[in-house]
């Protein structure tokens, strides 16, 4: 463990958080919202916190090993957000710091929880910002700094062994990790300009569809209105985002390997992406008969138009909502929350356990009866036609177990300080998963400001958790990771 | 005819075997001194101890003057850079490589002329492979071999009590199958050929050759024997190359069950089959084979390296109530002692898969020619060209047609029809010709009778 050398690195990150800064700085100022002076001062303080520590720190050692990574990713992940928190809490004085974190790692997790009202009277810049955040996030920042950071001459590849802990993270895409990571990035990049003037075609607002376009790409829910998309009452837009929200959940490794070769045929290998748009598509039509069967809807053509766009938006972990869908029978709202939790790919922007994972699990299902079946049967659980090592296969079981054992510790505490069952069920799920909003007291018509201290502390925690998949911050909390 | 054969293995050893009774020099070479040794005290042949792709060895082994190599080697490599070396530093006119790999054939480049150079490659596996899909295919037959790319089929049934023409004699099948045009080319009874005309009697037990085409062959063989359920189960004993093999070729339309013992290579296996499910112990393990239902099994194949194995453990499965089983028996003493026993098909992995090679050898434009009945008979197809005066095959009549005692022309292939030969069928260029030949000896005369004559040339 070398702790001057992993805060060398974070100190450079934090610099170029700083820099970030810039961004909502020129905003506000083309606004002339009057919000620039904040922006100032907030860069003002992380660069100085940045300068301060790279000094302090400049004569460790520059290279990382991978057990410092992981301590890396939890410290900038868990640093970053009390940063981020500088601006809101000097625009809006009312705001706690407890609620002004958790907004903030909502941005940087990419959820979309929010506990903020009255987002149509926010200074424009500060919804810049709250975008930014989840658009940095989205990809990781990590990933932003392995391409920027090779450039200052420093390796990079443990972070992103530590930053994508998917099943499959050891398939390089190119021989250096510089050049993924930078192939990466301008697909991310060129996506998010496209959803941005997708929407603009559509019929936003500029500001409107710069923000929403980094929240799209970032699968984080954080929008410029209190309604959300209901704002807008418009199928063009909703058609616009229910695209980009599919894309944007589908690996950008798969993109980026389709772009590379100029063909389609990425996409037909991949053995996530077929599944999750075959569940997200069947659910969608599923969900939409049933809501004309309760008769929440007259036809199925509106029914549809709903149910596509809350389904889409929930099980690829995003949360935008064009209506109040906890007011539907609650099989629907539980439904897309179960799917929040599996359907989005691995190394996509979207969050839960990843399809990757379920994939294997239900093959591991399936060789287990089999097994009884044929006892002396050998059967390797097989994705895209490969054999799964089984130590991998074990590695997703222990995750998955985590991962319930998660969901059922987060509700049992929510419950613990005085949530009724379903805000204390939907908020963990919705947390863990960095889906954005739950059901009943944090549904979508509602925010997290109803939450008390403490179960705000409790979410902000589990979106963490979820956003770093489990593993990478858990092993920063084991004993034995410090041991020398 | 020089020919030079690196690798003295199975099946470089029968080709060399059915190479010198046709009056070829012919050199063998391969690195293991005893495997020569062997082969030199059994056949006419020179040997050369070596690797088979140094050009020293190989100009030990006369390849400057020779007319063509055969590469049949264990290793793909060897074979594909003794014929490069061949085709550029020796000028070796014909060059047949063995390749197992697929990756090689992927691009015809590779082996074309700016690749390694190779005339023709075989893959013995493949070939047994797909002998062995079609006996699943097509449970009542003996032996399917296909004619004319796929159009023609000749087809070995062994007649039963209960088909309607078991008992009755040749000429009344046109009675029976008015509308499908057949020919019965040869019949073996108790190991000789009979030569049938239209008033030979089918008896029961009769090995039966049929030609026909293909669409049609499974009404013939309801002529000569009840017809059996369609095969849905297959068991496989043995995960070796023709194992795996087989277990793909029919893992999507089959319930396929494979058995092999090496518990890496059942991993291997499992890696790289689909549906069919890989199972570790022993074929001959009666425990197991009852725990996976052999009773249930339509098909059972014993395709392990073991001639010893696959006999006991498809006896073994028949005898546990397997409808069917198949093995692979290399040694040909085993394979006439078996046949048509216990076992109801054994297979010679080395018959089976030298015809194509042998195809290559002969003269005349020999487009196939497949061993039948262990190497007692032959079915060639070949290509008639010239005219009446070049070729003493074109432009005339079946009957007009010297063919030597033993010989039949079964087929004529004309455009895409089918046409059954009589005694009036005329022959006419470019048709495809196929010829049931009983009598191995008279093999070469039938081939001459193909060639082109210097005139036309």
């Amino acid at each position: 463990m070398r702790l001057p050398a992993v805060l060398h690195m974070l100190s450079l990150v934090l610099v170029l958080f700083g820099g970030s800064m810039l961004v909502p700085l020129v905003f506000s100022w083309g606004y002339a919202d009057g919000a620039h002076a904040v922006y100032a001062k907030a860069m003002g303080v992380t660069l100085l916190a940045g300068a301060a520590l790279w000094a302090a720190t400049r004569r460790a050692g520059r290279e990382l090993q991978v057990r410092d990574g992981f301590l890396l990713v939890a410290l900038v992940w868990t640093v970053l957000p009390a940063f981020a928190t500088l601006p809101l809490l000097l625009l809006l004085r009312e705001l706690s710091f407890t609620d002004a974190f958790f907004e903030a790692v909502s941005g940087l997790t990419a959820s979309g929880a929010t506990v903020l009202s009255g987002l149509d009277r926010l200074p424009p810049s500060l919804n810049i910002w709250r975008g930014f955040m989840i658009w940095l996030g989205g990809m990781g920042v990590i990933v932003l700094a392995v391409a920027i950071l090779p450039l200052l001459g420093v390796g990079g590849s443990q972070l992103f062994k530590a930053e994508t802990p998917t099943p499959m993270k050891d398939n390089k895409l190119t021989p250096r990790i510089a050049e993924t990571a930078k192939g990466l990035w301008l697909i991310y990049f060129g996506l998010t300009v496209a959803c941005a003037l997708a929407y603009r075609w559509a019929g936003m607002n500029w500001l409107d569809a710069v923000v929403h376009g980094f929240t799209t790409m970032g699968l984080g829910g954080f929008s410029t209105h209190d309604q959300s998309y209901a704002y807008w009452n418009s199928p063009r837009i909703e058609a616009v985002a229910i695209v980009f929200m599919l894309l944007a959940a589908i690996n950008f490794a798969t993109h980026f390997l389709a772009w590379h070769r100029r063909s389609l045929r990425a996409y037909r290998v991949d053995p996530e992406a077929k599944v999750f748009v075959g569940v997200v598509v069947v659910s969608a039509l599923g969900i939409a008969a049933f809501l004309v069967w309760k008769g929440v809807y007259p036809d199925y053509g509106t029914a549809l138009r709903y149910a596509a766009f809350n389904v889409v938006s929930i099980a690829t972990t995003t949360g935008y909502a064009n209506t109040d869908f906890n007011l539907w029978p609650i099989f629907a709202p539980l439904w897309m929350l179960f799917l929040s939790s599996f359907a989005s790919c691995s190394g996509s922007t979207g969050s839960g356990m990843k399809m990757i994972r379920a994939l294997i699990l239900y093959r591991q299902v399936f060789r287990e009866l089999l097994r009884i079946i044929h006892p002396r049967v050998y059967r390797p659980v097989k994705l895209a036609g490969q054999p799964v090592e089984n130590n991998v296969v074990f590695a997703v079981l222990a995750y998955v177990f985590v991962y319930v054992s998660c969901i059922v510790i987060f509700t049992l505490l929510l419950a613990l300080s005085g949530a009724d069952v379903v805000t204390a069920f939907s908020a963990a799920v919705a947390s863990l998963n960095n889906t954005g909003p739950g059901l009943a007291q944090v549904g979508p018509a509602s925010t997290y400001a109803v939450l008390n201290d403490f179960q705000t502390w409790v979410c902000s925690f589990a979106m963490l958790l979820g956003r770093l998949e489990l593993f990478t911050l858990l092993v920063v909390l084991t004993p034995a990771f410090w041991r020398k | 005819m020089k020919v030079i054969i690196l690798g003295a293995g199975q099946v470089g050893g029968s080709v060399a075997e059915s190479l010198v009774s046709e009056q070829n020099d012919i050199t063998v070479v391969d690195i293991e001194p005893a495997r020569l040794r062997a082969l030199q005290d059994r056949l006419d042949l020179r040997t050369v101890a070596g690797s088979a792709s140094h050009p020293s060895v190989l100009m030990e082994a006369g390849i400057d003057d020779a007319d063509l190599l055969i590469a049949v080697t264990q290793s793909d490599e060897t074979n594909l850079v003794a014929c490069k070396l061949a085709a550029r530093m020796f000028n070796v006119p014909r060059r047949i490589a063995r390749i197992r790999a697929t990756d090689f054939l992927d691009d015809p480049k590779v082996l074309g002329p700016d690749g390694f150079d190779v005339d023709l490659s075989i893959c013995p596996e493949q070939v047994l492979t797909d002998y062995i899909v079609k006996l699943v295919e097509f449970p009542e037959a003996l032996q399917v071999l296909d004619f004319a790319g796929g159009q023609v089929s000749l087809v070995a049934v062994r007649a039963y009590q209960g088909g309607p023409m078991v008992g009755r004699p040749v000429k009344e099948i046109r009675g029976h199958i008015p509308n499908i045009d057949t020919r019965i080319v040869a019949i073996f009874r108790r190991d000789g050929a009979v030569l049938p005309d239209g008033d030979t009697v089918i008896e029961v037990g009769d090995e039966v050759f049929c030609l026909a085409a293909s669409d049609n062959i499974r009404q013939v063989m309801k002529e000569l024997r009840r017809m059996d359920q369609p095969v849905q189960r297959v068991m496989i004993a043995g995960g070796g190359n023709i194992g795996l093999r087989l277990a793909r070729a029919l893992e999507a339309d089959y319930s396929v069950r494979l058995i092999e013992h090496n518990k890496r290579r059942c991993d291997v296996l499992a890696a790289k089959l689909n549906r069919a499910l890989v199972l570790n112990g022993d074929a001959t393990d009666e425990e197991l084979l009852g725990q996976e239902n052999i009773a249930e099994m339509d098909l059972f194949v014993a395709v392990t390296n073991d001639d010893e194995n696959n006999i006991m453990s498809s006896l073994l499965a028949k005898k546990m109530g397997a409808r069917r089983v198949v093995a692979l028996i290399n040694r040909r003493s085993y394979v006439d002692l078996l046949q048509s026993g216990q076992i109801d098909i054994a297979i010679s992995p080395a018959q089976a898969t030298i015809g194509k090679l042998l195809a290559h050898v002969r003269r005349g434009d020999v487009v196939a020619v497949h061993s039948l009945r262990r190497g007692a008979a032959e079915a060639l197809e070949a290509v008639v060209h010239g005219d009446r005066e070049s070729c003493r095959v074109t432009g005339r009549r079946v009957e007009e047609i010297e063919l030597p005692a033993g010989a039949t022309i079964g087929a004529v292939v004309r455009g895409g029809e089918v046409l059954m030969a009589h005694h009036d069928t005329r022959i006419e260029a470019e048709d495809h010709v196929i010829v049931f030949v009983t009598d191995k000896k008279t093999l070469p005369r039938v081939e001459k009778l193909f060639q082109v004559g210097a005139r036309f040339l």
